[in-house]
């Protein structure tokens, strides 16, 4: 079974956001990247489903030339091949630019299966992935707690509001896994040795019979007005317990008429 | 002549859903307000969505909106879409929702904005308010789709209101395309809670990662027990699998908006606190007297939750029987 995994790689947890302002924008340039914790969700099911049934698993990504280090951690952690899509028309896409870019790529591939996470870990629109589903024409299967693929069979545990759902349906599929699905493996030594050998494809729009006018800033049809930051709530009394902290909060309760 | 708003109604425990009725109460502010209804629901629930502002109806009570996921209703409310063309619509920020705007957005070619706090109507565009980057920013947002705006909206953003109208229900062909039974909902397991639901709940107590365990939460039960409140939890108990999901406050958890919410051993990630952060009062144990969530607190104790909360629940007691 080939399967494929849509990840993206994104500034590292430990970088301070910054927006510019003109271009209303993250600033996603000269900042450490890693790749989207999400994203290493999404490898690790596909490395795992593959150790069971074989077959391959390739990466797809679209993102700047910062991606690299991530694509590569993907690939010691054992992922087989990678795809890259690096233009810099596409810089600006909107939801749906770029799952028709994403879209576009994976059809290039030969797959059974395409894993998304449910959100990216810096833009967390949580509809990429069904856009794909749409444009691909695949069942989409989404907030996956659990995967288990049965020959041509596909089923999930779905997390729900109320509990969960097991959910059925057939390959070719996409499913998007939710958040802790899985402890993602660390490359070793020697995955990190093998994922300089393997192989990178780089697409261009262009090479996906996309158009400058269909993607980028150019096709966004979401347009971001004004950014800023919101207001803050005013902090409020802060106390060290000294062995009365229990007690104190009750005093507060009390004097806000909850008790 | 008004612009049409139209809302997709969800339906949960037998029930419209809140979220529904909130974004019925904003549509009816803005424009016209109508209602799509998909799958089997009670008698009632037209008349529920009327009784909160929707003039008009779309209902089909087929079954096949309930066991198949997604594609039967994303096919019926895109053709309704394109035959009536309303200005914007409405859905939550709900698995549901979520999925059905994915899918709509590709099929009909347009834009989406997720994750809406507020929109307004602006010489017929929309421009809608979103909390970015977990809610550390937050931006406007407009879509150059010249059809339908779709908006997923989040949950206790709007107040629902009582509004009533006539009843004006029109049934609509169900889907009925082999193709759209591709995702099958085979069964549905309720985990059982106890005590007041986390959305509605006047007071919520939620635990993170500072408590360590899964045996540990029975501390926060007995708080809430006391005080008639819910417990929730930081995505990292979630994760650590300590507790359901269905607990997990935040961006990609639920919303709540409490009298009071205690956040416990929780250190205040942009992404919890765009869940719980219009609580009215927020307090705080944590033992980190730097973590962000002091910023947010009404009240703050910087100490060892281990201690305190027994202590707190103690203090509950006697005052309660004194
Ligand atoms: C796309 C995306 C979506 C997300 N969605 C959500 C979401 O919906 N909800 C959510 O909660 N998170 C979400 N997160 C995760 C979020 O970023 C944080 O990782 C998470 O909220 C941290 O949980 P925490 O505060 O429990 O853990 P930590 O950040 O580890 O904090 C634990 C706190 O406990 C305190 N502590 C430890 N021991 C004690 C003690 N004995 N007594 C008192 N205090 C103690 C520590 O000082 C610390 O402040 C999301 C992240 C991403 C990237
Ligand atoms: N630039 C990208 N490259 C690869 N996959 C992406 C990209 N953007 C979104 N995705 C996929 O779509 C999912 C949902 O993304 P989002 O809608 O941004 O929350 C992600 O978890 C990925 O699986």
């Amino acid at each position: 079974m080939n399967v494929i995994v849509c990840g993206k790689v994104i500034p590292a947890s430990t970088v301070t956001i910054e927006i510019d302002a003109n271009t209303k924008r993250l600033v996603r340039k000269g900042v450490p990247h890693e790749l989207d914790p999400a994203a290493a969700s999404a490898v690790e099911e596909g490395l795992r489903l593959t150790e069971k049934l074989g077959g391959t698993v390739v990466l797809v990504t679209m993102g700047t030339s910062d991606a690299t280090i991530g694509i590569r951690n993907a690939l010691a952690m054992g992922v087989t091949s990678a795809v890259h899509i690096l233009d810099d028309v596409v810089a600006g896409s909107d939801t749906l630019g770029t799952a028709k870019l994403l879209a576009a790529a994976i059809k290039k591939q030969d797959y059974d299966l395409v894993i998304c996470a449910t959100e990216s870990g810096d833009s967390y629109s949580g509809i990429v992935h069904g856009q794909i589903a749409q444009l691909l024409g695949l069942p989409p299967l989404t907030f996956a707690k659990e995967i288990t693929v049965d020959g041509g069979n596909i089923t999930i545990k779905r997390q729900s509001e109320s509990g969960f759902e097991i959910v059925e349906s057939t390959l070719p599929a996409l499913v998007a896994c939710s958040s802790g699905i899985n402890e993602p493996r660390y490359p070793q030594l020697k995955g990190i040795m093998a994922a300089k050998k393997k192989e990178i494809k780089v697409y261009s729009a262009a090479d996906l019979g996309l158009s400058p006018e269909q993607v980028g800033e150019k096709g966004a049809r979401e347009k971001v007005l004004t950014i800023g930051r919101p207001p803050k709530r005013q902090a409020g009394k802060a106390v060290t317990d000294e062995g009365e902290g229990g007690k104190q909060i009750a005093d507060f309760l009390a004097e806000i008429k909850v008790i | 002549m008004a612009e049409t708003i139209w809302v997709y109604a969800e339906i949960s425990e037998d029930k419209i859903t809140t979220t529904s009725l909130e974004m019925l109460a904003k549509a009816a502010e803005v424009g016209a307000a109508e209602a799509i209804l998909l799958g089997p629901a009670p008698d009632d629930a037209v008349q529920t969505l009327a009784n909160h502002g929707a003039s008009k109806i779309y209902r089909s009570t087929d079954a096949v909106y309930k066991d198949y996921l997604t594609l039967p209703a994303a096919e019926t409310v895109a053709a309704l879409i394109q035959k009536h063309n309303p200005s914007v619509m409405l859905f939550a920020s709900s698995y549901a929702g979520r999925d059905l705007v994915a899918n709509l957005s590709a099929r009909l070619d347009c834009g989406a904005i997720t994750d809406v706090g507020d929109f307004e109507l602006k010489d017929g565009s929309v421009v809608a308010t979103i909390p970015a980057l977990g809610a550390s920013y937050q931006n406007t947002s407009t879509l150059l789709t010249s059809g339908t705006k779709l908006l997923v909206v989040r949950p206790k953003s709007f107040e629902p209101k009582e509004n009533p109208q006539a009843l004006a229900v029109e049934e609509v062909p169900a889907a009925a395309s082999a193709d759209l039974r591709k995702v099958h909902m085979k069964e549905r397991v309720v985990v059982k809670r106890e005590g007041p639901s986390l959305e509605g709940a006047k007071i919520v107590i939620s635990g993170g990662r500072g408590l360590k365990g899964e045996e540990q939460f029975s501390i926060l039960k007995d708080l809430a027990d006391v005080l008639g409140g819910a417990v929730g939890a930081s995505r990292a108990a979630v994760d650590a699998g300590w507790v359901p999901y269905a607990m997990q406050i935040g961006q990609t958890g639920k919303t709540v908006k409490p009298d009071i919410y205690f956040a416990v051993g929780i250190s205040g990630a942009v992404q919890h606190l765009s869940g719980m952060k219009t609580a009215k009062y927020i307090i705080t144990i944590n033992k980190d007297p730097d973590a962000p969530i002091f910023q947010y607190s009404d009240f703050g104790v910087v100490g060892d939750l281990f201690k305190i909360v027994p202590q707190l629940i103690e203090e509950l007691k006697k005052r309660k029987g004194a």
